[in-house]
């Protein structure tokens, strides 16, 4: 009997308003706390991730989650449907591609001219450690001869 | 000594500067559209401008591609906030009377705009032959890749997306393209 009252004290508790069919509205920050995302925030945080790696056509170098032109947030909007619809984000980013070419993913697919864009940083890394090897080397070496002179 | 650090700085910079000289001869503003060549995507669209009686279609018809097959269809996108629109506007309209009666179709559809708007712009620049369209969300001009107004769309009779003009619609090169699409067309048999 005890029990049976612990598990409707918790089930009010935890179902609230919903069990007694009361809607009570949210508090403004509800969302930002609650420690569990519901569907909405899971869908619009992978809506964002998928915005982020798609340029906006009428900006500099802007993607179309950050934004705020009228055609990139229907763009959001759009992936924000197909990803609801039950499209894979590889399948939304088709999409754009199949639409405005591979020019509207921010970071070109790492194939054919596009490996300049990942192979030069690191040949310039390279490059650079290896000067920077050789001029201690050089260094190091004219200190211990001048050490090792009379 | 001097010759081998020369050598190194050459096969350092060389690469750099043939890669920045490479960028210089390429025009960043320049978007290929990959949609030329490619089925046209399909659209139903509301009427919101009529546009004359013989060309245009009743205010809230539905235009539909599926419906325009055969036809050559002219696809202008526009707003009432793009100045560079108004340049085309009178070409167009006066391309599209020259086609009347022959298997030509144009449609202007709305870009981030209101109907409203849109309709106190053509009736401030004296009228638009063909009707005009609503895109809700943007969705149709999505579907066409489109990044900015104007932009035309020339559609061939079997559904393929045949050209596509960027920027303000030269009337002699509208009126090139419809007639080497119906030429095209009539010699593969095509009504």
């Amino acid at each position: 009997m005890r029990y049976a009252v612990l598990c409707a004290a918790l089930a009010l508790l935890v179902g609230g308003g919903e069990l007694l069919g009361q809607s009570t509205p949210s508090p403004p920050n509800a969302r930002a706390t609650n420690p569990t995302p519901g569907p909405d925030s899971i869908l619009e945080a992978r809506t964002s991730a998928v915005a982020a790696q798609l340029r906006c056509p009428v900006c500099q170098g802007l993607s179309i989650q950050d934004s705020p032109s009228g055609l990139a947030q229907s763009m959001r909007a759009l992936v924000r449907d197909q990803l609801a619809e039950g499209r894979t984000p590889d399948e939304v980013k088709a999409y754009f591609v199949s639409k405005y070419g591979e020019w509207i993913l921010l970071a070109p697919k790492p194939r054919g001219f596009n490996l300049v864009a990942y192979l030069v940083p690191v040949f310039v890394v390279a490059a650079g450690a290896t000067i920077i090897a050789l001029a201690v080397r050089r260094w190091t070496g004219a200190t211990g001869r001048a050490d090792a002179a009379p | 000594m001097n010759w081998r650090r020369a050598a190194i700085a050459a096969s350092l910079t060389i690469p750099v500067v043939a890669l920045f000289a490479y960028g210089l001869t390429r025009d960043p503003r320049e978007i290929p559209s990959p949609l030329p060549g490619n089925p046209a995507p399909p659209f139903a669209l509301t009427v919101f401008a009529p546009g004359e009686p013989s060309l245009g279609r009743p205010i809230g018809d539905t235009i539909r591609l599926a419906d325009l097959r055969g036809r050559v269809v002219v696809l202008n996108f526009w707003a009432s906030w793009c100045l560079a629109c108004r340049d085309e506007h009178a070409g167009l309209s006066e391309v599209a009377r020259l086609y009347a009666g022959k298997p030509v179709t144009f449609v202007g559809s709305l870009y981030q705009d209101t109907p409203e708007a849109g309709t106190a712009w053509i009736a401030e620049l004296g009228g638009q032959s063909y009707a005009s369209v609503q895109d809700p969300d943007t969705r149709t001009a999505i579907d066409y890749g489109l990044y900015g107004v104007p932009e035309t769309f020339f559609v061939s009779p079997d559904g393929q997306i045949a050209r596509k003009i960027t920027g303000p619609a030269e009337p002699a090169v509208v009126r090139h393209v419809i007639d080497s699409l119906l030429a095209s067309a009539s010699a593969a048999g095509t009504p």
